[in-house]
């Protein structure tokens, strides 16, 4: 047992008995961070302010609303968004950091890409994340059906379906889904436990095994530079901090974290208080109704690209059936960023503008990103449909080639 | 300087994606529509230009039974007739001067179907339940119908409320057929006044609640929409009920009075947000500039 004695301070009797001290400076005052950043570096603490926001706002929301077919839509909109107090602020304050926290995951994801943050031993750090993001997605979807608007049972409705394409198990695995042969009460129910329980716990457990990644392999910087971090803190520590090449995390980290984050967050609450509508569809202030069929139905802005994968596929090419075809596409799209890290065949961490092939695969891939969104939301018509085959068969096509455009760039600079 | 061509970058791909999801998609997904038309052009003047005489109106009313059979309407403080089911409820006629355009209602007496845009609900047989008006009963829209016309639209004028609340037009124009349940979710007084089943006979379906309307479609839909429900949904049900442009306005303000109640509070609550969050910005970057000063 160690040693106690009298403490002279609430600090000392905490520090006695849990190690504060020591804990605090791995965890804060000596946790280095390299000093050769951007503000894109702030995009992980920006992250983990507006999932603390999702969280307390839902924690309000949860308190009036009812998973109930007959019950939810009202206690939605006319109990938490005009009878209970501030109710509405709580669910424009949720709805609208659900969807802007979609973009914030996107540009940190293209952060990793673009300054190649996923590999030579960052790898768990990669795909830590990319399980957030699906995790994330499956919070975003089934927190949309629980208003139990049009948008939301008729999404449900597409989505589940989907599952019906898998061979042989296809149909029991959707009514497994359900709960019933259609999306129904029994649906909502279950959607809602996944949405407040099974999922954020499975997120916060995530969200340490990401911090947890970072700490072995380091952050990455702009220029990829390898630092000996144990030299760079020695030299910090010793006073010299303007030669040291590495921060700590508090407060200095910090310091510019939250200087960003409050930028962000002017810009988070004007959308909350003056431009919801991208976050809240109007659609889905209609109730859900399962004999009007919506005359556009479409996904939430940040699933657009993959829908529009799924979709773009419009037609039976070698006898393989549209929906197959685009089912596998869809597929192929959810988990390739997972092994991004194992397709980049080049061995060097460089940022994106010191690999010149790859830095133009970058960019069409953001490019054909955007694409694939904008069209994934228009109507399946005419020239609309083969712009998203277009872009759909660009966005495997890209993929298949990294491996080679990796590699001419490791050849190129002698590398390999 | 470099984070800012970052910024810009990230800003730039930011915008162009909102444009393509939101004001571009809808724009192709619902194209635009023309405008309202408040004087409702398409309507000849059934009047053939007479002047109408209030008083002559007003005993075509009281003394005749062509509008008390159906309709109830209050003169001089006097309630008459009585409202019926007949298709849906009846409107009672006390508020019509008031609340709808006169051109419109002259056209509505003298063929309702035509008027409201509903002809197409009667092709396979039937007929409105609203009978065109034919004074002398001869069959034909003479111009002694046309000087009944317009001495009852006169006389309605005369005798319509000076002003109503919103709450009063919205019942007189929209709640025969609609319900808007929110303006008094525990009293329920805000059903609509024709029993679900009647109304769904008459009109194929259940009209919808409205509660929310205001959110799910813009105003500036509800204004085409009501001035003209053709133009959005083609072969609806719905009739169009001309109301004037100062009603439809006092609609679809209770629309929203009911459906987005917070409004006010909204706007006055956002901008004290900014505030704060403006000035905790500025002690955030003092914060960091001091601290990062002995870095550099």
């Amino acid at each position: 047992m160690a040693k106690i004695t009298k403490a002279n301070s609430v600090g000392e009797w905490f520090d006695q008995r849990l190690n504060t001290t020591t804990f605090n400076k791995v965890m804060m005052t000596e946790y280095w961070i390299p000093k050769d950043i951007n503000f894109l570096w702030a995009m992980g603490v920006v992250l983990a302010v507006t999932f603390k926001i999702l969280v307390i706002s839902g924690i309000f929301l949860l308190m009036y609303y009812k998973p109930d077919v007959n019950l939810a839509f009202d206690s939605v909109n006319y109990t938490i968004m005009q009878e209970v107090a501030y109710g509405w602020l709580f669910r424009h304050m949720h709805g609208v950091a659900a969807s802007v926290i979609f973009l914030i995951i996107y540009i940190h994801m293209f952060t990793g890409i673009y300054y190649g943050s996923y590999k030579k031993g960052r790898e768990m750090i990669w795909i830590s994340g990319m399980l957030l993001f699906m995790t994330f997605s499956a919070e975003g979807f089934s927190g949309y059906m629980l208003p139990w608007g049009q948008m939301s049972y008729w999404a449900a409705m597409v989505i589940t379906n989907l599952f019906g394409g898998i061979p042989v198990i296809g149909d029991a695995l959707v009514v497994w889904i359900r709960g019933d042969f259609n999306v129904a009460d029994a649906t909502l129910t279950r959607f809602f436990m996944l949405h407040v329980f099974l999922l954020p716990l499975a997120i916060m457990g995530l969200i340490g095994l990401h911090f947890y990644t970072l700490r072995i392999p380091h952050v990455n910087t702009q220029t990829s530079e390898e630092l000996d971090f144990d030299a760079e803190a020695e030299k910090y520590l010793s006073g010299d901090k303007k030669s040291a090449k590495v921060i700590p995390f508090w407060p200095v980290f910090l310091s510019k974290d939250f200087a960003v984050l409050s930028v962000f967050l002017i810009f988070y609450f004007y959308l909350v208080f003056f431009h919801f509508n991208f976050a809240m569809d109007p659609v889905n202030f209609d109730p859900a109704d399962n004999m009007v069929t919506p005359a556009h139905i479409y996904p939430e802005w940040y699933f657009l690209w993959s829908y529009e994968v799924l979709r773009g596929f419009f037609f039976d090419i070698a006898g393989i059936k549209a929906f197959d075809l685009g089912l596998m596409a869809f597929g192929v799209a959810n988990g390739i960023f997972l092994v991004l890290p194992f397709i980049d065949r080049d061995p060097d961490i460089l940022p994106a503008y010191k690999r010149p092939r790859f830095h133009v695969w970058f960019w069409l891939l953001l490019i054909d990103l955007i694409v694939l969104t904008v069209y994934g939301k228009l109507p399946p018509e005419g020239m609309n449909s083969w712009v998203g085959f277009v872009a759909a068969v660009g966005f495997l096509l890209l993929f298949i080639a990294l491996p080679f455009v990796t590699k001419a760039d490791a050849k190129a600079r002698g590398a390999v | 300087m470099r984070e800012l061509k970052i910024l810009a970058v990230v800003v730039a791909f930011t915008l162009i994606t909102y444009w393509g999801v939101e004001p571009y998609a809808h724009h192709e997904m619902h194209p635009e529509k023309p405008a309202p038309d408040y004087t409702f052009k398409d309507l000849k003047d059934v009047r053939n230009g007479k002047t109408g005489n209030a008083e002559a109106g007003k005993k075509l009313i009281v003394e005749g039974f062509q509008c008390q059979s159906c309709h109830s309407v209050t003169v001089d403080g006097k309630k008459l007739g009585n409202s019926i089911e007949s298709g849906v409820m009846t409107p009672d006629l006390t508020s019509a001067g008031l609340i709808y355009n006169e051109n419109f209602l002259a056209a509505f007496i003298a063929d309702p179907a035509k008027a409201g845009k509903v002809e197409h609900k009667f092709e396979d047989g039937g007929a409105h339940p609203m009978t065109k008006f034919d004074v002398n009963y001869d069959g034909a829209f003479t111009d002694v119908d046309a000087q009944a016309v317009a001495d009852i639209v006169a006389f309605l004028k005369s005798a319509a409320p000076k002003q109503m609340t919103n709450k009063e037009v919205f019942a007189d124009a929209c709640q025969r057929c609609h319900a808007i349940k929110y303006g008094d979710m525990k009293g329920g007084s805000m059903a609509a006044f024709t029993s679900d089943k009647s109304v769904k006979d008459y009109m194929g379906k259940l009209p919808p609640d409205l509660s929310q309307y205001i959110k799910s479609r813009s105003e500036n839909y509800l204004h085409e929409f009501v001035n003209d429900p053709q133009k959005h949904l083609d072969g609806t049900a719905m009739p169009r009920v001309g109301l004037t442009q100062a009603a439809e306005d006092q609609v679809i303000t209770y629309m929203a009075e009911v459906g987005d109640s917070k409004r006010a509070e909204r706007n006055e609550l956002g901008p004290k947000f900014l505030i704060y969050f403006l000035i905790f910005a500025v002690f955030a970057w003092l914060w960091k500039a001091k601290i990062w000063r002995d870095l550099h």
